[in-house]
């Protein structure tokens, strides 16, 4: 499998980035050759092996359901461009 | 003497001692900076206020005869991918040029519990993606053995830091070799512990089922004293281990006899630099004089970490970095008519061209159709690598490998192909799909006096038996005793 | 027309009644001021890791097992990833194939005909921020405390066929998961809200239409009404011979209308994978036991009881019965006054009417279960008639003053004093000399007249019995 330049516009949409037309030419290649690479996995047989998630034996990590005060306001915002009426502002929203 | 050229555990023992305080330790490194970090650009961001202000406070505090702890007034730096509350974190991205985290990360609490400085915050690849340093938004790293070339990644500011004798330790991170590589080209001690070990919360996530935070230091010794303070349950990681508290000082004896190191050779052959491999062979030599065993194990799974790697670590990423969108925090585009535009003006400004690279990658092998022919295929593989390494510790205690095939190159060297880049990664890989504990050791120079790294490895949690072959490494060389030359080399 | 067969399938979210979030220490509190129930955590900041709730795993369990789910003893978390500006992480936690609950069913009741409906699975996932338009600045502004409140997703299988089944479907889960008090399914603050899956196909064709998915109803008049306004339009479009589209809709339950929205179906490519930063959920079958032996009793075994014990008609079981709240407070009220069908006609009557009126839930209304039983006691005791007790209950719901105290400030004691009746009873006889003479040529109506006239001089004080006993004692004197 090669990546193609659809592919790429494709996977730059959904990633939200622009790509100018040189862009997509370099990354087109750049990937074919990183996906050609990680081609070799194909040869290996990995029936019946199951995948690895978590490289260490953990389960049922759990948190007690108890409150802790949440922070101010003014830190949660802090950071934020742009900011209204103790919100986070973006572009109107349309459905 | 100069304060700044000694070890961690010679400084700390000073201070404790009160044959120093701690505003003239903190005096000597800033002056030891202000000399030196011009020509390295190792630091993005500098702390003098508030590391000024806390050594008061632990003076104080030491002067009231309280301990102040194992690394009490010991200024270290730390990777700008770990979150420090009220100080800048950027990643050295400019999606984060002026993001200030509201919470520190619980490794930088414990460094402060344990009473250490922050210095400030290094210069690193962007968001921990590469292996030069280069990709930072912000400034090229030099690498102090030879200024034109790169001090390896992605902590390169972290090592080059310790290795100019800016820092006496400093914090990194390592996806995929981001500690050992650079301590390798820097010629200091990096560490990455068992993943699970060290507490990922408040460390920035790039591949989150690989990244595990480690020291970078100038001997075994006090990277040694670095991970007894890092290392330890941690309930806001769901990733960290419940286990009892060690004392890895313990771990710091000269002796090997008994042990059996694991030469993986079927792993070892092409692609390797000459002086390379002369250096590993002379490090083979070393621990067998010392009274290891030398022990020939095959490790053939090992060769498709990378390809597995590249899989995993862009997929997790592609992930990881969604939330940098503009809206809550980062940067947002000037100009955008709409939500759309918000979003992707914001990311394509943002982000480098390595960090577009492997979002993409990531979200191509996670895409609707090829989900199983990379990244279950990927999963599946990794499989196959951990039980490797299971079955080859069967037969030894720990893995000698090097840490890298080649020395420091310069800097553009690589930025054709990046594929040509991530094979550099080969030796420091396997040891993050496994989850494994690896350490980088100063393994000698080659031919153009550029450091070249042996690399430990050892079973999960084996910490111990991985810093008693490296100390003891260390002690039966003298790599580590030499100081680099902060000029361009020949 | 051809006949059509309509397919419906609803995904019911429900936010869990927990504490705090899923996956940090915040409030869940619903109608805080916004981004005051936010920590870095649910807020998505850079290096932040996610720890599970447990109490998550729990309800989500309870639920499974009161619709008769099989509890997967592995399950995990996953990542679906997209944009939008109401999920910080950009990705949403969820579990993709393997889910906590598996292959349940539920029992529903549509117009006196029972029916089972398959339940495909139950999964926990986190909520979304609510976005708010500033009509000002035309911006839409981000408040994030509803991020990452924990959900349970119940998806159905396609064996719903009407709005009236679909209603009742959404109507039997809310009285369970409300018995289970794992969610307050306050479907006006959007704890519980569904999405309806919608085809339909000419009688007889085997293959499924194309379905639409209308989203985020939180009203049964809007579940119904949009499944009504869905399969007229699927209907008419196929009819016209047009396409349906798969889409995802709206429906604007004030205009009575559905719309489709603008997001593109095709854009949508979730790249699930396994949450990295979460460990898998493995349940031991004593886990699972302890749960299931502790379940609270279910409306369907309330109901049996509640003819059993209390002896009322199956009609007022059911009722009773469908809401935890309502069978809460009906017992409570009987346990004081011990009067069953009494407190279940108030129930079922007046304080239905009353709360409908008003919107309200019973637990909201100011009239106590100890005030209800008061009232009903008064009444059984004959200090006031049901007459007046319907005025002193509307009074109590208005003020949550108690009866007796309504009873006394407004002087509405049941007259019982046979000589100051027989009084009046005389003096309206005295001036309606006409009634007695049509009452002694047969007409009986004319005693029911001079009883209306006696109430009205005692302002409906008197007591009825006595009245009839001392009316007729006079004119057959």
């Amino acid at each position: 499998m090669s990546v193609s330049k659809e592919d790429v516009k494709h996977i730059a949409n959904l990633s939200k980035l622009n790509l100018t037309d040189e862009e997509l030419e370099k990354y087109t290649t750049q990937l074919s050759d990183i996906v050609s690479f990680a081609n070799e996995l194909s040869n290996i047989n990995v029936e019946g092996v199951k995948p690895t998630a978590h490289i260490l034996d953990i389960k049922n990590v759990f948190r007690k359901d108890e409150m802790q005060p949440s922070y101010d306001r003014e830190e949660i915002l802090k950071n934020a461009p742009s900011k209204d009426a103790g919100c986070v502002s973006v572009p109107k929203v349309v459905e | 003497m100069s304060l700044y050229s000694l070890t961690l555990t010679e400084v700390a023992k000073k201070i404790k001692n009160k044959e120093v305080t701690i505003k003239e330790v903190l005096d000597d490194i800033y002056s030891r900076i202000e000399a030196v970090e011009p020509k390295v650009d190792a630091y993005i961001t500098l702390t003098q206020d508030l590391a000024y202000k806390r050594a008061e406070e632990l003076q104080q505090r030491l002067d009231n005869g309280e301990d102040i702890g194992v690394l009490g007034g010991v200024p270290i730096a730390i990777k700008d991918n770990i979150c420090t509350n009220g100080v800048k974190t950027t990643c050295a991205s400019r999606m984060l040029e002026n993001f200030t985290p509201i919470y520190d990360a619980t490794v930088i609490k414990r460094l402060e519990e344990a009473g250490a400085i922050v210095l400030g915050k290094t210069n690193m690849d962007e968001f921990a993606m590469g292996s030069s340093t280069e990709t930072s938004y912000f400034k090229k790293t030099k690498n102090p053995w030879d200024l034109a070339r790169v001090p390896g990644g992605s902590s390169g500011g972290s090592a080059a830091a310790v290795s100019a004798q800016m820092a006496y330790a400093s914090l990194g991170s390592d996806t995929g070799g981001s500690i050992r590589q650079p301590a390798s080209y820097c010629s200091v001690v990096g560490l990455k512990p068992t993943y699970g070990l060290v507490s990922r919360f408040g460390l920035v996530a790039f591949a989150s089922s690989l990244d595990q935070i480690g020291p970078f230091a100038r001997t075994v010794e006090d990277a040694t004293m670095m991970l007894n303070v890092l290392a330890g349950h941690d309930n806001m990681d769901t990733t960290s281990a419940n286990l009892e508290k060690q004392d890895y000082t313990e771990a710091l004896v000269n002796d090997v006899k008994g042990k059996v190191i694991g030469i993986p050779t079927d792993f070892i052959t092409e692609g390797i630099h000459a002086d390379v491999k002369a250096a590993y062979d002379k490090a083979i030599e070393t621990m067998k004089n010392a009274g290891a065993e030398i022990k020939e194990i095959t490790l053939s799974y090992a060769k498709y970490s990378l390809a597995t790697y590249y899989i995993v670590a862009t997929a997790e990423a592609s992930s990881n970095l969604g939330r940098y969108d503009g809206i809550r925090y980062g940067h947002r585009a000037e100009d955008f008519n709409d939500l759309e535009e918000l979003y992707r003006k914001s990311r394509t400004e943002g982000f480098g061209p390595e960090v577009k690279r492997r979002i993409m990658l990531g979200t191509y092998v996670l895409s609707s159709g090829y989900y199983d022919a990379y990244y279950k295929r990927a999963q599946q593989v990794r499989t196959l690598i951990v039980e490797n390494f299971k079955k080859a510790f069967e037969d030894c205690d720990v893995i000698m490998i090097p840490t890298a095939p080649n020395t420091s190159f310069k800097f553009g060297e690589h930025s054709a192909s990046p594929l040509e880049m991530y094979l550099e990664d080969i030796y420091t890989v396997p040891v993050n799909i496994a989850g494994l504990p690896g350490i980088s050791v100063p393994g000698g120079f080659d031919s153009k006096g550029l450091p070249i790294g042996i690399q430990f490895i050892a079973k999960s949690f084996d910490e111990k038996n991985l810093l008693q072959v490296a100390y003891t490494f260390e002690q039966n060389t003298d790599y580590h005793t030499k100081e680099p030359t902060i000029e361009e080399g020949k | 027309m051809k006949d059509y067969e309509v397919i419906i399938g609803l995904e019911v979210h429900a936010e869990l009644s927990t504490k705090t979030k899923m996956y940090c220490n915040c409030s869940t509190t619903f109608g805080a001021d916004p981004n005051t129930h936010c920590c870095p955590i649910c807020t998505g900041m850079p290096g932040v890791l996610p720890v599970l709730n447990e109490r998550v795993v729990e309800y989500a369990v309870k639920a499974g097992l009161a619709t008769n789910c099989e509890i997967s003893r592995f399950s995990k978390q996953d990542r679906k990833n997209y944009f939008y500006p109401d999920l910080p992480k950009a990705f949403q936690t969820s579990q993709y194939d393997l889910p906590l609950c598996l292959g349940g069913h539920l029992d529903i009741n549509v117009n006196g005909q029972k029916k089972t409906i398959g339940i495909t699975r139950i999964h926990i996932e986190e909520d979304a921020g609510k976005l708010i338009h500033d009509a000002y600045t035309g911006d839409t502004l981000v408040d994030m405390n509803r991020c990452a409140v924990p959900l349970i997703e119940i998806v159905s299988e396609p064996d719903i066929r009407s709005a009236d089944e679909a209603v009742a479907y959404m109507q039997t889960l809310k009285s369970i998961l409300e018995y289970l008090e794992v969610c307050d399914c306050k479907m006006q603050e959007g704890s519980l809200r569904c999405d309806v899956n919608l085809s339909v196909r000419p009688v007889g064709q085997k293959e499924f239409g194309t379905r639409t998915e209308t989203k985020n109803l939180n009203s049964f008049k809007a579940i119904h009404n949009s499944i009504e306004f869905e399969i007229k339009r699927q209907i008419e479009v196929l009819e016209n011979g047009g396409k349906i589209y798969q889409e995802t809709r709206r429906f604007d339950d004030a205009k009575g209308i559905g719309y489709a929205m603008r997001t593109k179906e095709d854009a949508h490519d979730y790249r699930y994978f396994p949450e990295p930063d979460l460990a898998p959920i493995i349940l031991s079958d004593e886990y699972v036991d302890n749960i299931k032996n502790n379940l609270p009793e279910m409306p369907h075994i309330k109901k049996e009881r509640y003819i059993k014990e209390f002896g009322l008609p199956e009609y007022d079981a059911e009722i009773l019965t469908s809401s935890l709240k309502t069978a809460n407070f009906f017992e409570k009220t009987n346990a004081i006054c011990n009067n069953p069908k009494t407190v279940s006609n108030w129930i079922m009557g007046d304080m239905a009417r009353m709360l409908n009126e008003k919107e309200m839930e019973i637990d909201e209304s100011k009239v106590t279960e100890e005030n209800l039983a008061e009232l009903i006691m008064l009444m059984d005791k004959g200090t006031i008639s049901s007459k007046i007790a319907k005025t002193v209950f509307e009074e109590m719901f208005e003020t949550g003053e108690n009866a007796k105290d309504i009873v006394e400030k407004k002087g509405l004691v049941q007259m019982s004093d046979e000589g100051a009746i027989k009084e009046i009873c005389q003096k309206v006889v005295d001036a309606n000399p006409q009634s007695i003479i049509d009452y002694k040529a047969g007409k009986d109506r004319a005693i029911g007249f001079l009883v209306g006239q006696i109430m009205k001089e005692t302002k409906g004080k008197a007591n009825p019995q006595i009245v009839n006993k001392l009316l007729l004692e006079i004119i057959n004197k």
